[in-house]
């Protein structure tokens, strides 16, 4: 059977067929969904961990186990898993294991462009990269097949454009691998010096061994058309090349992208006039092949960065420009000023009124990676860092001892339900453990929301939708040592009780936790109050509203208007009209 | 032949339901078909874009700027953002639906006027309706991505009677008969 899949859903189809058993994975854009897709599967048994680190190590007990089993996360997940990731490669497997990793050329919902063939490199780890949906699927099974036959994990890279693009994927049936008996054997799993110093040479004997089968594998394709151009490429890159050049140029393409076939490789460039390496972000084929002194036919450099660019994703028209020298032709409307469209926070997000609050207060924001990195936008603006998952919490903490008291009460930071359950505890211990004074906000809505919704330890339900223990961050809090009246539970809504508190925790000479508690209004169970209302003849078209930048409210000709059909009812804009025009809704 | 066919809109206005119509439609008719998605940051209100290609194969997902055959869009702003991705004498389709950006919202500019007008005035085809006022009619603006589907139904390279098979194949049961009579006031709109 054939089905138009997008190459998340693809992997999962994969990791069915291969008869895996176990996934755990921590939510990122662009991997997400190949974890939702999997845990539709009975067969498979899948959960969300609560970071990248703890599912990458459950994937690995499972695979020690005997079971084959799958762990994914976004290009910045493995750098929190990066621990594990390198040990992995000392232990070898049992079951086999594929560790999926989605790349973000071009930042669609990332905070950098970072490259994740440089992991597999330095970890020593053979990685596979799919160009679409169908190979995500069959490079997902030979992988596993693989991993068993080299005893190592295998890394499984996409890329945005591959992991969000649906193409045709031929179905098979689930191939039930039996478990693997499990044995001790200190000498492998225990990777103390003395063991660890024998796991190494396994570990570049193995790499040796990759290498020659690299140079046979089917997973890299020769296309051989004349001898003018060779591209080498892999994965999204392929297509962009393929879609540009057509017929006219041979291709190498590598499925196997670490680690690569130097000998065919030099083979393949000996035969073209003119060699082009095609690879978005960073020249990581390109420098080893460059070191392997492989040249083109007439003895010249092969080429890459020299034309192409390391930032951004690519496209067939970005390399028909910088390659061809062709421009695509086009009509605009230079004469009219389109205006830009940024993401913004919903109608009735929760985060909106906290934002407000703390721009009223002029505060210093130590900010987090989650939906509420939006409020940095204009008009709610004002936040001074974003960095990575749970740096709100211990960069407040160090900004703090450097500026003191005076920083103390002029600061906060903020993180969600999810985030402060991946990496955020261990950022609050580090406060109470080392006397700081910081007031830290976290926003609970109660889901794991920028993703697309996901459950995380606080929610109460697991991926797989059962009813679980919820933990409580008041509970996580005090026994972190927040003292008990110094965690503070608010409804984000009650923008005036907020204001207070927030008022009370920063002038306390004690660290403080404030939760602000509500669900993300775009939660299916989460029911709409009714659309308000301005009254037009009370209305002074003074723009106090705006200041929260609800997308439900507009100025038409000097007054305020509410859209009924955007608005919540929240109630947070009600707050700021002085002249009481907001309010009702049409039941009033 | 490949047909490439973009639809462009604000976050929430449904795209992923049309891009997924149109693919459906491609794989019955036996083309090999790419749909791009987009995900993450660009929900929240923000634009929107993804790009539906079929043909005897396909290799980028991508539509470029000058590629597009087609270009579906959901709201006027959005239209003239990604008129650039037509090709020459393409055809944009588009609901006369507004919606203000931020930028608008909060003062800062001003949502320009005539779009659709000004967008004819280039070497385009334009065919547009109030899809939302179908929608409406046909029992739920949210059913405005349909209607629109059925308003470029002369276009897209399929004919009516597929798109009905894959809208079908497409939306819940008990979705579809409103999904239906939104697509049918589409068609009558293009006349």
């Amino acid at each position: 059977m054939k089905k138009l899949m997008i190459g998340n859903e693809a992997v999962a189809r994969g990791l069915y067929e291969a008869g895996v058993r176990l996934v755990s994975s921590y939510p990122g854009t662009p991997s997400t969904e190949i974890t939702e897709y999997a845990a539709k599967y009975d067969e498979i048994y899948a959960e969300w961990a609560p970071n990248e680190k703890v599912a990458l190590e459950v994937a690995l007990g499972g695979a020690i186990a005997g079971g084959r089993t799958f762990c994914a996360m976004k290009h910045v997940g493995l750098n929190v898993a990066a621990d594990p990731l390198f040990i992995t490669a000392y232990t070898g497997i049992n079951g086999g294991m594929v560790i999926g990793v989605a790349d973000d050329p071009g930042m669609h919902s990332s905070q950098n462009e970072q490259d994740s063939r440089h992991y597999a490199i330095a970890a020593k780890l053979p990685m596979l990269e799919p160009a679409d949906s169908e190979e995500c699927c069959s490079f997902t099974k030979i992988a596993y097949e693989l991993s068993e036959q080299f005893d190592t994990p295998f890394v499984l890279r996409s890329s945005t454009r591959v992991a969000h693009s649906q193409s045709i994927v031929e179905l098979s049936d689930r191939n039930d691998v039996p478990l693997r008996d499990y044995v001790k054997d200190a000498s492998k799993y225990v990777m103390m010096p003395a063991n660890a110093k024998g796991r190494h040479v396994v570990v570049e004997k193995r790499l040796l061994d990759l290498a020659e089968f690299a140079e046979t594998t089917e997973l890299n394709k020769i296309e051989i058309n004349g001898s003018s151009l060779g591209i080498i490429t892999a994965g999204s890159s392929y297509i962009y090349s393929k879609e540009c050049f057509g017929d006219s140029a041979s291709y190498f393409k590598l499925g196997m992208v670490n680690p690569i076939p130097l000998k065919a490789l030099r083979d393949f460039a000996e035969k073209h006039d003119r060699v082009i390496v095609i690879e978005e972000l960073d020249p990581v084929l390109e420098t080893q092949i460059k070191a392997a002194g492989i040249k083109n036919a007439k003895g010249g450099d092969v080429e890459g960065k020299n034309l192409l660019p390391l930032l951004g994703e690519f496209s067939s028209e970005l390399l028909r420009e910088k390659i061809l020298g062709e421009k695509n032709e086009y009509s605009e409307l230079s004469d009219v000023n389109i205006p830009m469209r940024p993401p913004a926070l919903c109608s009735g997000c929760p985060h909106r009124g906290v934002f407000y609050i703390f721009k009223k207060l002029k505060l210093n924001v130590f900010g987090d990676i989650g939906c509420y990195t939006l409020g940095a936008a204009h008009p709610l603006g004002g936040m001074d860092t974003t960095l990575c998952m749970g740096a709100s919490i211990s960069a407040i903490h160090g900004f703090n001892k450097i500026r003191g008291k005076e920083s103390e009460r002029k600061s906060v930071a903020v993180i969600g339900d999810s985030t402060f359950m991946h990496s955020g505890m261990t950022g609050l211990a580090n406060i109470t453990y080392n006397t700081g004074v910081s007031t830290v906000v976290i926003v609970d809505n109660s889901i794991t929301g920028m993703t697309g919704h996901q459950q995380n330890p606080c929610t109460g339900l697991t991926l797989k939708n059962q009813p679980t223990y919820a933990i409580s961050l008041e509970a996580v809090a005090e026994a972190a040592g927040i003292a008990k009246d110094h965690i503070r539970v608010v409804d984000p809504y009650d923008i005036a009780a907020l204001e207070t508190v927030l008022r009370e925790e920063l002038e306390a000479e004690v660290p403080s936790v404030v939760i602000c508690r509500r669900p993300c209004a775009l939660l299916k169970y989460v029911k709409s109050a009714p659309a308000l209302k301005i009254d037009p003849e009370k209305c002074k078209g003074c723009r106090a509203c705006m200041a929260i930048g609800c997308p439900s409210i507009s100025m038409v000709d000097g007054k305020a208007v509410i859209d009924s059909a955007l608005c919540t009812g929240c109630g947070v804009c009600t707050h700021l009209c002085r002249f009481g025009a907001i309010g009702g809704n049409d039941n009033d | 032949m490949t047909k490439n066919i973009m639809i462009v809109g604000v976050g929430g206005q449904g795209s992923l339901l049309a891009a997924r119509i149109l693919g459906r439609a491609a794989l019955d008719a036996g083309y090999d078909v790419k749909v791009s998605e987009v995900h993450g940051m660009s929900q929240r209100g923000g634009s929107v874009v993804t790009y539906v290609k079929f043909g005897e194969k396909i290799y980028s997902p991508v539509i470029c700027k000058g590629e597009a055959d087609v270009i579906l869009s959901f709201e006027q702003l959005e239209a003239a953002r990604w008129l650039p991705y037509l090709k020459k004498g393409g055809v944009i389709v588009t609901s006369e639906q507004k919606i203000n950006p931020m930028p608008v919202i909060t003062g800062a500019a001003e949502y320009p006027s005539d779009v659709i007008g000004k967008i004819k005035d280039k070497d385009v085809t334009v065919i547009s309706a109030n899809t939302l006022e179908l929608a409406r009619e046909a029992g739920s603006e949210k059913a405005s991505n349909v209607a629109l589907i059925g308003l470029a139904s002369g276009v897209i390279g399929f004919d009516e009677d597929s798109l009905r098979v894959a809208l079908t194949a497409s939306v819940p049961e008990k979705f579809l008969e409103m999904n239906l009579r939104a697509f049918e006031l589409g068609i009558k709109a293009r006349a």
